[in-house]
């Protein structure tokens, strides 16, 4: 009774097992040609067995870009390893169709363990192949869209920084800008511009903050200090009016500032600073010290309608340098308890520095921020003046 | 002493079958091309690598730094088109040259019968990039350095023709996309082309070729298939190389 139920178990006979398998079955000699292969693999190229058994290799069977892959890859990694596996080939049938197959072969070795038989099966991977292609497109428009934005960030970096510093009688410039990433655009700013036949403006600042949001306030605060020192010969009066500026932006968006006015004097120059809340510039003196020029007491710019600022004038004499700087690289982690640099390193670098003229001391700033390497994790604007020494001849 | 340079898809253990025979008579010397097997994937840049000459300034250090008066360069596949541009530039730090399976120019070009379109080598970026999957899921762990599972970095399946798609990529067009046809005339060194019967990638044409264009060059054809005869038939590859290499002076 219960045999009834279950009925006899079906017959499977070798042969027709091999030829009609649901995958293609291929036997080659060393040399490719192929010596039997099965129905189903036959009726998926569209060969007849006489068209393919004898004088055609494998490799015929396959897109010349697969031949060559087989050539160089497959071919080598079966000799050397006995058998390859999931290497994905194009297989071109008779019409011209092409058809994906994930192919494994095994080499059969005769009775003295000499090679002497490629055995190869190959498995339908259109449906594979096809999600793969999209994994492999979806990787490749990423990719795509990152260069895209990387250079739109990059463009609007640049556009926030004089593409080269204008001359300044008697006073020599320099100035850097060490991005901390190529994906995100910082907030920092700085410029040097003409504004009468014998002085000129000058600003280095930093927004709070990374992004496009950042980028679109270091705009505004580059204009803005443009345009309020046409318009204004007292510093703080100029930050006064970029900080009410920004205050009507929306967004809660404030920066940190230096400006200063720079005017030549028979020895070197002056520099008229007045300070929001941004870290002091340096003076490297020609005599090897090295020392903060503080503006304590001046406030963000932004963050209150009623800021207060405070101004200072540092003199410049021959062999004097005047570093001004964001704070990327005071706040660069440095060592293995990833701490920061901090103000008081970058006090004894210039003291060490000192006396040393503006482009040098910006190059040796830019290799320090190259040594600490991916320490720096936002960006760093840096500028000096300085005034050439007086040559002993 | 002879230095072998292995071609484009796998690294120097396509050579293990020829360097014992090799060995009994030249000291060996192997290297992977920077960007294959286990080189030192950090020193890879892709604009010194994306033409032959990067690849030929390496095998040139290689050479010098070992110091040791001319050696016989053997280069298989591309390796010998970088051996050709290695000998040119510098002809004094090298004997004799070797060009396994050569082929100057992969496309054709007017009369000229290279085997492959530039459509072929389009169809071949396509084949690297679909092996591109087994790649990361399998080498990522041997790449990202593994210290406390030694046993990744041993045998790992596939891993002598197994490099990094973007890599590879570049390799390939390099060697696929390269004419050094106008280069042959300029080989000033004892030199010895070694091709195969039936050879899909360099047909026995190109072989002849490379042959009538370097001055005095020796040709051997072997009665082997496929590209790699070092693998398909090493006693026969190592017996046309070392009465030459000793000959002059490896």
């Amino acid at each position: 009774m219960t045999g009834d139920r279950i009925g006899a178990l079906p017959q499977e006979s070798l042969e027709d097992l091999y030829d009609h398998a649901p995958c293609g079955y291929l036997s080659t000699s060393l040399d490719g040609r192929i010596v039997r292969v099965n129905a189903t693999l036959l009726s998926w190229l569209g060969h007849s067995r006489e068209e393919v058994v004898g004088g055609r290799r494998f490799a015929d069977l396959l897109t010349v870009g697969g031949r060559i892959y087989h050539e160089t890859h497959f071919a080598p990694l079966l000799r050397m390893q006995g058998e390859v596996g999931g290497v994905a080939l194009e297989l071109v049938a008779s019409d011209g169709r092409r058809l994906p197959v994930l192919a494994t072969s095994v080499l059969k070795h005769d009775e003295e363990g000499r090679p002497a038989l490629i055995r190869t099966t190959l498995f339908d991977a259109r449906d594979r192949r096809a999600y793969e292609q999209e994994l492999l497109r979806a990787r490749q428009q990423a990719d795509g869209e990152r260069d895209r934005y990387q250079r739109l960030a990059t463009t609007l970096q640049r556009s926030l920084l004089p593409p080269a510093l204008p001359r300044v009688p008697g006073v020599e410039t320099a100035a850097y800008y060490h991005a901390a990433s190529v994906d995100e655009v910082g907030g920092d700013f700085y410029d040097l511009f003409p504004l009468t036949r014998d002085r000129w403006g000058l600003f280095l600042g930093d927004v709070c903050g990374k992004g496009a949001g950042a980028a679109t306030i270091a705009s505004v605060a580059r204009y803005t200090l443009r345009a309020a020192a046409v318009q204004d010969s007292d510093p703080r009066a100029v930050l006064r009016t970029l900080n009410t500026v920004l205050g009507q932006e929306d967004g809660h968006r404030f920066c940190t500032v230096l400006f200063g006015l720079l005017t030549p004097t028979a020895d070197g120059c002056t520099v008229a600073l007045a300070g929001g809340g941004h870290p002091p510039a340096l003076l490297l003196r020609a005599d090897g010290t090295a020392e903060p020029q503080d503006l304590v007491g001046g406030q963000l710019v932004g963050l209150l309608s009623d800021a207060c600022f405070t101004a200072r004038t540092v003199t410049l004499g021959p062999g004097d340098t005047l570093l001004f700087y964001t704070d990327g690289i005071t706040e660069a982690r440095v060592a293995a308890d990833r701490s920061r640099y901090g103000d008081e390193a970058l006090l004894e670098f210039a003291a060490a520095l000192a006396p040393r003229g503006a482009a040098d001391t910006v190059t040796a700033v830019r290799e320090l921020l190259t040594g600490f390497g991916p320490g720096v994790d936002d960006d760093t604007a840096v500028l000096a003046l300085g005034v050439p020494p007086v040559s002993r001849s | 002493m002879v230095v072998l340079a292995h071609g484009f898809g796998c690294d120097q253990n396509l050579w293990r079958l020829v360097v014992p025979v090799l060995a009994e008579h030249f000291r060996v010397v192997l290297f992977d091309h920077v960007g294959a097997g286990r080189s030192d994937l950090a020193a890879w840049d892709e604009r010194r690598y994306s033409s032959l000459d990067g690849y030929a300034e390496d095998v040139v250090e290689v050479c010098r730094d070992l110091d040791v008066g001319p050696v016989v360069l053997v280069g298989h596949s591309v390796s010998a088109m970088i051996g050709v541009l290695a000998v040119v530039a510098e002809p004094d730090l090298f004997s004799g040259l070797v060009l396994l399976t050569p082929s100057p120019r992969y496309v054709d070009d007017g009369d000229y019968r290279g085997g492959f379109s530039a459509a072929d080598i389009d169809e071949l970026l396509e084949s690297l990039d679909s092996n591109y999957l087994g790649w990361s899921a399998a080498l990522a762990p041997v790449i990202m350095g593994n210290p406390d599972r030694p046993e990744l970095g041993e045998e790992l399946e596939n891993s002598f023709c197994r490099t990094d798609p973007k890599i590879a990529r570049v390799f390939a067009r390099a060697t696929f996309l390269s004419d050094n046809r106008a280069d042959l005339e300029s080989v000033s060194v004892p030199s010895l082309v070694v091709q195969c019967a039936h050879d899909a990638i360099a047909p026995p044409e190109v072989g002849a070729f490379v042959h009538d264009r370097i001055r005095g060059s020796e040709l051997v054809t072997l009665d082997a298939t496929g590209h790699c005869p070092q693998l398909s038939a090493p006693a026969e590859t190592a017996a046309a190389i070392i009465p030459f290499a000793a000959r002059v002076g490896g």
